[in-house]
């Protein structure tokens, strides 16, 4: 689960990591009183968006006078921000953060994730911070320190030591720092993180170590124990199917092409993505409807597939080893009746139960076009998208 | 021969009295598996279905002799039932639980280290030998015995290996499921070294997804040690960067675990990499010359 900017400090906060003071604001006259409290001459308006990137696609600002941060506010919110991150359509803007300016002496970086070679938490410093750390990491590896952490231990001091004085810090900041890292990792396995990125951390020029951005994911599989950090979830920044898909344990993530696929199992529904894309088609979505879905769960499914305007062509495909084809099949009649639909659909099952299920589908009165390999199921429903495609453009 | 399950095996269930427990336990007794027993704390000293409960797996295996464990426990207790099987000393604990959270196996892993207990999982369909035994939901009827072993990330990509082995009337030995998540008890290296020392094994169907090295590191282990044919697939060549694809595990993150940088990988290494996963059984019996 991704959560903005100033939820993260927050969070980060708690655990004693120093933050920049600062508030979030959801409208102009909010941002205004934020930066009469925070006080100082310079503010800083940073747009909040689950994205990296900010700063060079306009989203990060400093203002000057409490009357800047009240337009440049007005000019953030309601904006569509597009970073590297976000895709060309870009994110829009629905808050922003409204903190101190601070006078930056360097800039680091910090963070830590688990490494799944060593099954290990790992930090990764550098003295490089405030730039793309994938571009200094493909640029100049040499500046990227990389320390594992013995989980059954935690950070030991030598350890953030070594990453201080790696980075050039005199012995006072390296203090600072073994405290901060000492916080972090701290935060990271009390609040089941996948991901704590500081970029920058920075030393001030009165020798403060503080995040001036901080990036947290938390791991899905463990916010059942944090229904704190839960709160934190913002759906105005999930596509609405993706939400929608939620509700009903579906793994669904909408993509850009028009050949809706119904698949079970996240392997089989990647491989299919890959198959329609090799048979010169464009998957509109990845949909895993699970191992032991029951026709309510393929209903569902379909509802939310069909609510993709883009999709031209259904390919199911699935093979039945719990999830049996018959109880598959009559959920597919079901919801194709129900939700009168009406682009060409191509069946492709296997395994438990198959002979019944084609039975159902066949005496269903809907034309279905099935296909007995998964290769043929790519080529008939590729085909059949063009022709649809074809036909709307020769009307 | 095969690798990990045989006729020998003998298989606890710990969760046997819940429904997946229940259904899966049923399930790998009606394919020949000799199922002993199972757990369910606080259930200790009835019997379900006819077989023995007990309340701990030191008592299961004190008891029943068992020399394997099928875990399906709930995500937030998963953890701690590999830890109390490990503790137990049985040798294989296949664990199937999907959405156990990561620091949770953090913790596992540590638990685990030198101890002879090996995991297979979490979050996979599990481990079947064909025609002899069971431990997951690797449906028995799709297997035929043979000489070809698998080892997949995915369950329903694993089934349809085994369909396009046995369209070719190739059959397996043992399939591996090794599971979707960051944190894993085995390997693909580690399912390699079990086929490389299994006489019955002529050759082997790899699959891998995106998200971390794995695959790559297992291309380097192939090309310096592995001599018996490799069929290669990765899913997720059209994914997104940056999106969890189902498994907790298949993600591209900052550029790095994308499928074409582990199929370049295996390629280097000698394995028969295909692009469709449709081709997995007819490039094994190309390879094959059968």
């Amino acid at each position: 689960m991704k959560i903005h900017e100033y939820q993260a400090k927050s969070v980060l906060s708690r655990y004693g990591v120093p933050v920049p003071r600062g508030e979030v604001a959801f409208s102009p006259s909010d941002a205004a009183d934020i930066a009469r409290r925070l006080g100082g001459e310079v503010a800083v308006v940073k747009a909040q968006i689950h994205a990296g990137g900010r700063g060079k696609g306009g989203g990060v600002k400093l203002a000057r006078s409490i009357g800047e941060v009240e337009q440049l506010t007005k000019d953030m919110l309601g904006m569509t921000l597009v970073t590297h991150q976000t895709g060309p359509e870009g994110k829009k803007v629905g808050r922003v953060l409204i903190e101190e300016g601070l006078q930056i002496d360097r800039e680091l970086y910090l963070s830590i994730v688990i490494d799944r070679a060593s099954a290990s938490p790992v930090v990764i410093a550098s003295a490089a911070g405030g730039m793309d750390i994938e571009e200094v990491a493909a640029t100049h590896p040499e500046k990227i320190l990389r320390e594992p952490i013995d989980p059954g231990v935690g950070v030991v001091p030598f350890q953030a030591r070594k990453l201080a004085f790696g980075m050039g810090l005199d012995g006072g900041a390296a203090n600072k720092f073994a405290k901060v890292l000492h916080a972090i990792y701290t935060a990271f396995i009390e609040t089941d993180a996948s991901m704590i990125e500081i970029n920058p951390l920075i030393l001030t020029k009165g020798g403060d170590l503080l995040a001036l951005d901080a990036k947290v994911t938390f791991d899905d599989n463990a916010m059942y124990r944090h229904a704190d950090l839960k709160e934190f979830r913002d759906l105005s920044e999930e596509d609405p199917l993706e939400v929608e898909a939620s509700k009903f344990s579906l793994n669904y993530i909408r993509l850009d092409g028009n050949i809706g696929c119904m698949v079970n199992g996240a392997g089989l529904a990647m491989a299919t993505m890959d198959i329609i894309k090799l048979a010169g088609g464009e998957p509109a979505n990845f949909l895993d409807v699970g191992g032991g879905a029951n026709a309510e769960q393929i209903r569902n499914a379909f509802k939310i597939l069909m609510s993709d305007a883009n999709v031209k062509a259904v390919l199911i495909n699935i093979f039945g080893g719990i999830l049996r084809c018959d109880i598959l099949a009559a959920g597919v009649v079901a919801a194709v009746k129900e939700l009168s639909v009406n682009v060409p659909i191509v069946v492709r099952m296997e395994g438990t139960n198959v002979e019944e299920g084609k039975r159902i589908l066949r005496d269903s009165g809907l034309k279905f076009s099935t296909a007995d390999s998964m290769g043929e199921a790519a080529d008939t429903v590729v085909a059949q998208a063009a022709a649809v495609k074809a036909d709307r453009g020769a009307k | 021969m095969a690798v990990l399950l045989d006729r020998n095996t003998r298989l606890i269930v710990q969760g046997l009295t819940g429904r997946e427990g229940t259904f899966h336990a049923k399930a790998a007794a009606a394919y020949g598996t000799n199922v002993v027993g199972g757990v369910t704390p606080g259930k200790g000293g009835s019997t379900h279905e006819g077989w023995p409960v007990f309340n701990s797996v030191h008592d299961a295996v004190r008891e029943t002799g068992a020399n394997a464990t099928v875990i399906f426990v709930p995500p937030p207790f998963a953890a701690d039932a590999i830890m109390e099987a490990t503790d137990a000393g049985i040798p294989l604990a296949v664990c199937i639980t999907e959405g156990i959270p990561t620091i949770d196996m953090l913790k596992v892993t540590e638990f685990m280290r030198g101890k002879q207990t090996r995991l297979i999982g979490p979050n996979c369909p599990g481990v079947i030998t064909a025609g002899q035994a069971k431990a997951g939901i690797i449906p028995g009827h799709i297997c035929k015995e043979g000489r070809i072993g698998i080892v997949s990330k995915s369950g329903t990509l694993t089934y349809e290996a085994i369909h396009q082995l046995s369209q070719f009337g190739m059959g397996q030995t043992t399939c591996i499921g090794i599971g979707g998540d960051p944190l894993i008890g085995t390997s693909h290296i580690d399912a390699l070294k079990l086929f490389a020392d299994d006489a019955d094994t002529d050759a082997v169907i790899m699959i891998g997804e995106i998200g971390g090295t794995a695959e790559q590191e297992a291309a380097a282990y192939i090309k310096a040690h592995f001599k018996k044919p490799v069929v290669g697939f990765i899913a997720g060549q059209t994914a997104p960067p940056g999106r969890r694809m189902g498994h907790a595990g298949a993600i591209i993150a900052g550029g790095q675990g994308t499928a074409k940088e582990k199929m370049d990988a295996l390629t280097a290494a000698g394995v028969r990499v295909v692009k469709s996963p449709a081709d997995m059984g007819a490039a094994m019996k190309e390879i094959l010359g059968r």
